[in-house]
């Protein structure tokens, strides 16, 4: 099996389905002629054309607010944000138009789009660029919301996510482009909905999403090392959640940790803690442990903002704290 | 005004027939919420009749598509949705034109070409870009007309639109509905300029002003451009002045205003504009007018009595029209 990287897979996924569908379009800043301002759409206007990889002036609001029209009137946009930073911009194009036509005409609209970008902290960017806005979206029923980890999960859900005739906020990571991982050749997708055990154990739950899932894997094997079997939960879809999944897995280690690189208030990762607790109460022999970044807005220090967000040696003293034995 | 001479005088009886039914049902719809048989938010359109009825005859119809904000019912009346589902839309039944899931701000007919009906203040406009956009790549010969207000025109979402349909050449029509008030306040008081047309000209977008109070010149203009939008996919921008009898929504006394201001502009009422133009071609007496009002008058109790015969809609609707 091939060994790409996240942008790869990312970029194929585009590929094919562009192939697949005329109506598939792609818009956003630097997405034609740059390539991509992390080159995800790599060649993507030679292969298509101008009128189906469309360079947007700065203009977000604009621009997302067009491809939702576009998308009530049977096109398929991809909406690629720089970043979900910039994306603040043009929620309200999201939360009022995407997701509230089709309720608010008793079913006549259906809005098939995709609005794609990196989430979350990255390095060295300061306040305004390192931000995970996951719960922003996982709030307002209507959008179906997918963070993937690996390569193989990207392209499955992209292509899925083009298909799907509901708005999908796919969630990416700026640190995890150049991340690779086996991706089969051909077509696939991943089933919108469904998690994935990454690896499993049987004496804690390791629950994350996007790219804490790769530090929940690094944490299993750090426990491992002092006897304890970890089991990794990569929920990959948010919304809709895969209970059946999570709450098995709950039950067989009856202890979990949740992590989420957002910060902890009304966060995605304290929904998925409350829940556990709530539904899973009888098969706990501990309370949910929650690894998030901190209440704070990311400081530039590296050493700073390190410390800031979720790290290996905090999931793994959580699973101890878990298991009583810390 | 325009003249009417060149006009068939079966459409121009209907023109005159729409603006009334408007009129009529917006009457009807206010004393409704005054029985509380209407509840929320209810925007009236009382004096703004020629610019739906208008922009509705310079229309396409199958074929182009509109949106405006939430002063909508004569929009929705003028491309042909059934005034008593809209009325039992007002009223939240089962049998409204959106099941009762959209109320007075939100009538749809996807089919017909009626995209909304949107409450936040200028959010239909990149939407209208979007649908010109997929008018043009999907090649369908249709146009996308956009309405808005006044106060709408300094939010991002207008001026970001327009520098996009542009720049991607879309068969869109760009609409302020100047009824002169933002809510309550006077757009003088929050405009940089009081001549909103000019600002067409910054995106490079053909602009014009038109008399919002002669249905005839609405007409005439949103059909030159709309057809420009069709054929060389030319976006452009009309800023059609006109005014509103009631206050912003049902709460609004309108105590803003003077009673000289509206009475000038009651005297210059778009309907009676119409009929005395009719009347003295010979092509309506007073008779006839009152009449057809009676009918409509009628036709608007018809409404009512849909609208309360109907049903509520069942619990079960609560999970049902959120995911496709």
């Amino acid at each position: 099996m091939a060994i790409i990287t996240m942008r790869e897979a990312l970029r194929q996924a585009l590929d094919e389905e562009m192939t697949r569908e005329a109506g598939v379009v792609i818009m956003g800043e630097e997405v034609a002629q740059y390539d991509g301002a992390y080159k995800v759409t790599k060649g993507l206007l030679d292969k298509y054309g101008a009128d189906r990889v469309l360079d947007t002036p700065i203009t977000e609001l604009g621009f997302t607010g067009l491809a939702v029209g576009a998308a009530f009137a049977g096109m398929r946009p991809v909406v690629e944000w720089m970043t979900f930073q910039f994306g603040l911009l043009a929620i309200d194009q999201l939360i009022h138009n995407a997701v509230k036509y089709r309720s608010m005409s008793g079913g006549q609209f259906k809005c098939p789009m995709v609005v794609r970008g990196p989430n979350g902290p990255a390095e060295y960017l300061g306040g305004q660029h390192s931000q995970s806005f996951a719960s922003y979206f996982v709030h307002v029923p209507g959008f179906k919301v997918v963070a993937p980890a690996t390569p193989y999960d990207a392209k499955g859900l992209l292509k899925a996510a083009i298909r799907d005739d509901n708005p999908v906020i796919f969630l990416e990571s700026e640190m995890s482009y150049g991340h690779k991982g086996e991706v089969p050749e051909g077509d696939y997708v991943v089933e919108i909905g469904k998690g994935d055990i990454k690896r499993e154990g049987t004496d804690v739950s390791l629950v994350s999403f996007s790219k804490p899932v790769l530090m929940c894997l690094r944490a299993a094997e750090e426990l491992a090392k002092e006897g304890i079997n970890a089991e990794v939960v990569d929920l990959r879809s948010l919304v809709p959640l895969d209970e059946e999944l999570l709450y098995s897995s709950v039950r067989k280690t009856n202890r979990a940790v949740v992590v989420d690189e957002a910060w902890p208030k009304a966060s995605v990762g304290s929904w998925i803690q409350a829940k556990i607790m709530l539904d899973c109460f009888d098969d706990l022999d501990a309370p949910v442990e929650f690894v998030s970044s901190e209440d704070v807005p990311m400081p530039y220090n590296h050493t700073l903002e390190l410390e800031v967000q979720p790290t290996v040696a905090k999931i793994v003293a959580a699973a101890k704290k878990a298991l009583y034995r810390s | 005004m325009r003249p009417i001479k060149g006009y068939e005088k079966t459409f121009l009886h209907d023109l005159l027939k729409e603006m009334l039914l408007i009129r009529r049902f917006e009457e009807k719809a206010g004393q409704m919420y005054g029985l509380k048989k209407i509840g929320g938010f209810c925007h009236l359109y009382n004096g703004q009749e020629a610019v739906c009825s208008g922009a509705a005859a310079g229309m396409k119809r199958g074929l182009d598509r509109l949106l405006t904000g939430y002063r909508d019912h004569g929009h929705a009346i003028s491309l042909g949705l059934d005034p008593q589902k809209l009325m039992a839309e007002l009223y939240g039944k089962a049998t409204g034109v959106s099941k009762g899931k959209g109320g007075s701000m939100h009538m749809f007919d996807y089919a017909k070409g009626m995209w909304g009906g949107n409450g936040i203040v200028g959010g239909q406009i990149p939407l209208a870009t979007g649908s010109a956009f997929a008018q043009k790549s999907q090649k369908d010969g249709g146009a996308t007309i956009v309405f808005f207000g006044d106060g709408a025109i300094h939010q991002g979402a207008f001026h970001e639109a327009m520098n996009l349909a542009a720049i991607w050449k879309l068969p869109v029509v760009f609409v302020c509905e100047n009824n002169q008030y933002g809510m309550g306040t006077a757009v003088e008081r929050v405009s940089s300029v009081t001549d909103l047309y000019i600002k067409g000209q910054a995106y490079n977008i053909p602009s014009k002003m038109v008399d919002g109070m002669d249905v005839i010149a609405v007409m005439e203009e949103v059909k030159a451009a709309m057809d420009t939008a069709r054929t060389k996919f030319e976006p452009s921008f009309l800023e059609i002045k006109t005014y509103r009898y009631k206050g912003h929504s049902m709460s609004d006394p309108a105590k803003y205003r003077t009673k000289e201001e509206t009475e000038a502009f009651l005297a210059q009422d778009p309907i009676l504009l119409l009929k005395s133009r009719m009347e003295a071609a010979k092509l309506i007496t007073e008779d006839e007018y009152k009449e057809l009002d009676k009918q409509l008058k009628e036709v608007v109790m018809q409404c009512v009595e849909f609208a309360e015969a109907s049903p509520e809609p069942g619990y079960e609707e609560i999970y049902t029209d959120i995911y496709a």
